[in-house]
């Protein structure tokens, strides 16, 4: 049947002549998009290490053993393949790269100022600038420890670090990615939901009811609407990062335009699942704050992933920002393309069918 | 003649309360068929099973030949409803609700035109096919829902309780309306608790706390319970 053109024709009428929602639209993501909070500052414990150790001596074994005994570190590998240590920074395995160069403990003896190469991927500006500062300190303490037993000193500046993917460690570039994320969850989850259950309060929704529109076709009127609109805030939240904090994705545009669609789908259809199941708007709106607060909470919006315990991250295997999240960050600051992040675009494309699917089902026309 | 509406021993219960219990009847094609009432005696429940928006709890029935309890969707297709409460888009034109819910039943834009255009100059409103339907008072938001349910030439159009809270004047145009479409072949069912309305109808079923206590026409139920008016019949029976 071609009536999904009526439908359709229908919402968008509907949202054009509402005196609120075009306005929320427009104005809501630009003036939070400004409004950017103030960093909050994390604790960074666990912080993976890779040590590329190219020395062997005496000195880099109790480096390693210094770096192991730290609450704050994990040595997970030690190497002197620098290029194996990088394979696991990138895999996201290791958040730290502590490199020895060959000739270390001859250099440090004989005065030669002994240089420490460390890495961090600061795609997660916290973990890697405090756990940088901690290893620094470490190996610092360590070396000097070393150097007192032998009766020497130590340069004071022994170590040089370097960040990369967000190199100028600024807070602002790991949130405005995800105050992107927060609002297309805002408008993808609220105005559908509060959409359907306007419609049962004002009584439309039973004359839709005794006509013989498909539960499909109707869900879809539904859901196109707002993944458009959901669109629509991305692109105002994407102009706003590059013109006012001067921050465009590293990686394609249309790798978070294609994440952006399968997340706005599968969200807007979670949406109407829950406006199905309920009779008024406080409802819908309580239970799905409930579940916007649990998504921003525990897809590692605000806090990384990483930190959860690991109970909580095998819970968030069935949170869809998650991998939004995670798509978006890699896009934005690492570059990362649609093939490397494929597991979380497949994650977004099942949500967004199985969402979708259960919406269209869940809506009952006979009752 | 051809029975469009056939029921047996149909019930709807709420818990243990039984909204609708256990009503058989059956409606003729092309009859105006009253379905009269007190408020709460069952009237729109009984026909919320009828257009398939609600699933009976016993009982069997057929509406246009279908099933009601496994065919609600095709029934949906062969039939007209207005509810009792107005349920168009108020912030919609007059046109635009037209159009919408004929798309909805598979017309195109030319036939939605042409359709809408002739309804609206039936009643005379073709001057506002444009406005905002909020805007719109009452009564014209009544006969609005009417020219809807029946946009696209259903066999059997339920109109509930279309007369609720319109002027007699208005009242009047409206019954002149249903007899037209039933002249025109198609089946109507109306539920109303306006006991003078009843006498515009072919034959009247009267519902009493979800079952019904009597069916015939007008004149025959005068006659049976001695009354003058259809007033009377309903106070009778309902003591």
């Amino acid at each position: 049947m071609g009536c999904l053109k009526y439908l359709l024709r229908k919402e968008f009428t509907q949202f054009r002549r509402n005196k609120f929602l075009p306005r929320l639209v427009f104005v809501f993501p630009i003036v939070v998009m400004l409004i950017v909070p103030l960093i909050a500052n994390m604790d960074v414990k666990g912080v993976n290490i890779a040590l590329v150790d190219s020395d062997h001596s005496e000195v880099s074994s109790r480096l390693v053993s210094h770096l192991d005994a730290s609450p704050y570190f994990k040595v997970k590998m030690v190497t002197p393949d620098y290029n194996a240590a990088w394979r696991l920074l990138e895999e996201g395995r290791a958040d730290i790269i502590v490199s020895l160069p060959e000739g270390f403990e001859r250099g440090m003896f004989s005065g030669d100022t002994p240089k420490v190469k460390v890495d961090a991927n600061a795609v997660n500006a916290t973990k890697s600038g405090l756990g940088s500062q901690y290893v620094i300190m470490t190996i610092v303490s360590a070396l000097s420890e070393i150097a007192g037993e032998s009766g020497r000193s130590v340069s004071p500046d022994p170590v040089s670090v370097r960040y990369y993917y967000n190199e100028t460690l600024d807070y602002r570039f790991y949130m405005i990615p995800a105050f992107m994320i927060i609002l297309v969850l805002m408008v993808c989850c609220f105005i559908p939901a509060l959409n359907v259950v306007l419609e049962k309060e004002k009584g439309t929704i039973e004359q839709i009811n005794v006509t013989p529109v498909s539960k499909f076709e109707f869900t879809l009127g539904k859901l196109i609407p707002y993944w458009l609109i959901g669109i629509v805030v991305l692109t105002e939240g994407i102009l706003t990062a590059g013109f006012v904090y001067g921050l465009w994705p590293e990686g394609s545009i249309l790798a978070i335009y294609l994440a952006a669609i399968l997340f706005a789908f599968a969200m807007s259809g979670f949406a109407i699942i829950i406006a199905n199941g309920s009779d008024t708007m406080q409802q819908s709106i309580f239970v799905l704050f409930f579940f916007v607060m649990i998504f921003m909470l525990m897809s590692g919006l605000l806090t990384p992933l990483g930190s959860m315990p690991q109970w909580a991250r095998g819970i968030t295997v069935v949170f869809p920002p998650r991998y939004f999240v995670e798509i978006m960050r890699a896009v934005y600051l690492k570059g990362a393309s649609v093939a490397e992040l494929g597991v979380d675009y497949l994650a977004l494309a099942a949500f967004a069918a199985v969402f979708g699917l259960i919406a269209a089902l869940t809506y009952k026309k006979q009752g | 003649m051809d029975k469009v509406i056939e029921v047996h021993n149909l019930t709807k219960r709420f818990g243990s309360f039984a909204a609708v219990d256990a009503i058989s009847f059956s409606v003729d094609k092309g009859e105006i068929f009253g379905f009269l009432g007190a408020n709460g005696a069952g009237k729109t429940t009984a026909m919320r099973m009828l257009c398939g928006l609600s699933y009976p709890s016993e009982g069997s029935g057929r509406v246009a030949g279908f099933d009601v309890m496994t065919e609600g969707e095709r029934i949906k297709r062969r039939i007209g409803y207005m509810s009792q409460r107005f349920s168009l888009y108020e912030d919609l034109t007059v046109f635009e609700n037209m159009q919408l819910f004929g798309g909805i039943y598979g017309m195109d834009d030319s036939r939605i035109k042409r359709r809408s255009a002739e309804l609206l100059e039936r009643v005379r409103f073709s001057g506002h096919r444009d406005d905002i339907v909020g805007s719109l008072p009452l009564g014209w938001k009544q006969k609005l829902a009417f020219l809807v349910a029946t946009m696209h030439d259903p066999e059997i159009v339920f109109l509930d309780e279309p007369t609720g809270g319109v002027d007699p004047i208005t009242r009047r145009q409206f019954w002149m309306m249903i007899r037209e479409a039933s002249s025109a072949g198609t089946t109507m069912f109306v539920t109303t608790h306006y006991m003078d309305e009843a006498e515009y109808c072919d034959r009247v079923s009267i519902m009493v706390d979800g079952r019904i206590k009597a069916l015939d026409s007008p004149e025959a139920l005068k006659r049976a319970y001695g009354a003058a008016s259809m007033n009377e019949v309903f106070v009778k029976l309902c003591r």
